[in-house]
């Protein structure tokens, strides 16, 4: 069965969609994070989706339940990357997944995770920079 | 005896030509200043020539058929660049109707001691000039539209330019009345911008907005959460004091949204996100322009 595959990197994992996404896939996706989460006790979850040009409203949703079942393990999950067409089709689908945090590329995306996660930056009273919560 | 009008007017072209040109110049909506009396007259005997060469096989009523090729091609040029230099429709289409009085006239004459066939002749001709007419008319019609698709994509282009106001900060200012298929274009445009550029702050200023409604209201909405979607920052500027009335009395909520009253406190809303200030130096020397 595919799979893709979670990078652990200290406290965070990486994850890097390549590929099309299908129902399975996504799900497998999330099952897997969510047990490496737990197993690594990460605090950070990074999914970049710069590659992936179609999405529709099942993979919008497992984007939020990836977000949701991290946040109750407490970990931030940021996505990077979204190409406008698919910021575009989101929205227009009605999913403009609030409470979702995103960056631009994954650069950015460290940067906003390592602000999130006290742990490993000193800078924690900086959280305040207008995401929402 | 179809065979026979189409000789008589064969025989009588010049006739016909002159009559129909008469009609032509007497006429009051004549437009010189669009067109020469040259550009005129070489166009009625092309069109006339090519109605004469339509009529010869007998047909009357199907100009859909090859016959008709050469003539409806001639009207379309003719029609579409009338509509393209500024003609009224019904200076368009008195230019082909008032060939029907030239060639009445001139069958009148033939046909004298023949009513019948007179009167047959004149309606067959009659239609025949209607509905080439009416081809005229549709073509100037879709010439038209073709003018005004163009312009309105040409303002679409030009209006909405994405601007680099600081590094990390992009601006795109709206200008005149928004629709769907222009906020299409805002959002795409700025998005992919934002992606070009890597610049995470998108100040999208609509002073230049006449009007707000709920519609206009949504398609703002949405391509905020576009741009946060992609990780970036969306600031609305440029807010009036009627629209912001319009706003609240429509019920719209964009207490999610970031808004400010000028592109310049937009500016400075970005900075201070961005950790930056601006500051007057002591040192005003050295200033060169």
């Amino acid at each position: 069965m595919d799979r893709i595959p979670i990078l652990k990197m200290d406290d965070f994992l990486l994850v890097s969609i390549q590929v099309d996404m299908y129902d399975q896939l996504a799900l497998n996706l999330e099952k897997d994070l969510i047990k490496l989460v737990q197993k690594h006790e990460s605090r950070g979850v990074l999914i970049d989706i710069s590659a992936v040009y179609i999405v529709d409203s099942f993979m919008g949703r497992i984007l939020g339940n990836i977000t949701a079942m991290a946040k109750i393990m407490d970990a931030t999950t940021i996505v990077v990357g979204m190409q406008p067409a698919v910021a575009i089709t989101l929205v227009e689908l009605g999913m403009p997944l609030q409470g979702v945090l995103t960056a631009l590329n994954v650069e950015k995306g460290m940067e906003l995770l390592r602000k999130f996660v006290p742990n490993t930056s000193e800078q924690e009273s900086e959280a305040d920079d207008g995401y929402p919560e | 005896m179809a065979k026979q009008t189409a000789s008589i007017l064969k025989k009588r072209k010049k006739y016909v030509l002159k009559t129909w040109i008469d009609t032509q110049v007497e006429d009051p909506i004549l437009r010189e200043d669009l067109m020469s009396n040259e550009d005129m007259h070489k166009e009625s005997e092309e069109l006339l020539e090519a109605f004469i060469i339509a009529i010869q096989s007998d047909n009357y009523d199907n100009t859909e058929a090859k016959e008709y090729n050469l003539i409806i091609e001639l009207l379309t040029t003719i029609s579409l660049s009338r509509a393209h230099t500024g003609f009224t429709p019904r200076e368009t289409a008195t230019f082909v109707m008032s060939l029907k009085r030239a060639i009445i006239r001139v069958l009148q004459e033939e046909y004298q001691n023949d009513l019948d066939t007179l009167i047959n002749e004149a309606l067959k001709i009659s239609d025949l000039l209607d509905s080439l007419s009416i081809i005229t008319i549709e073509t100037y019609l879709k010439g038209r539209e073709e003018v005004i698709t163009r312009q309105s994509n040409e303002i679409n282009e030009i209006s909405t330019p994405v601007i680099k106001v600081w590094e990390g900060v992009l601006a795109m200012p709206i200008i005149g009345t928004i629709d769907s298929a222009r906020t299409q274009i805002v959002m795409e445009s700025l998005l992919h911008e934002i992606v070009e550029s890597g610049c995470s702050i998108a100040i999208l200023d609509i002073s230049g907005v006449p009007t707000v409604d709920s519609l206009v209201a949504q398609h703002l909405i949405k391509t905020v959460n576009a741009t946060r979607l992609m990780g970036a920052e969306c600031i609305i500027s440029g807010i009036k004091p009627d629209i912001a009335q319009t706003i609240v009395h429509l019920g719209i909520d964009l207490s999610g949204i970031q808004t400010k009253t000028s592109l310049a406190a937009a500016l400075q809303l970005a900075f201070s996100k961005m950790n930056l200030a601006v500051r007057k130096t002591n040192h005003p020397k050295n200033v060169n322009y």
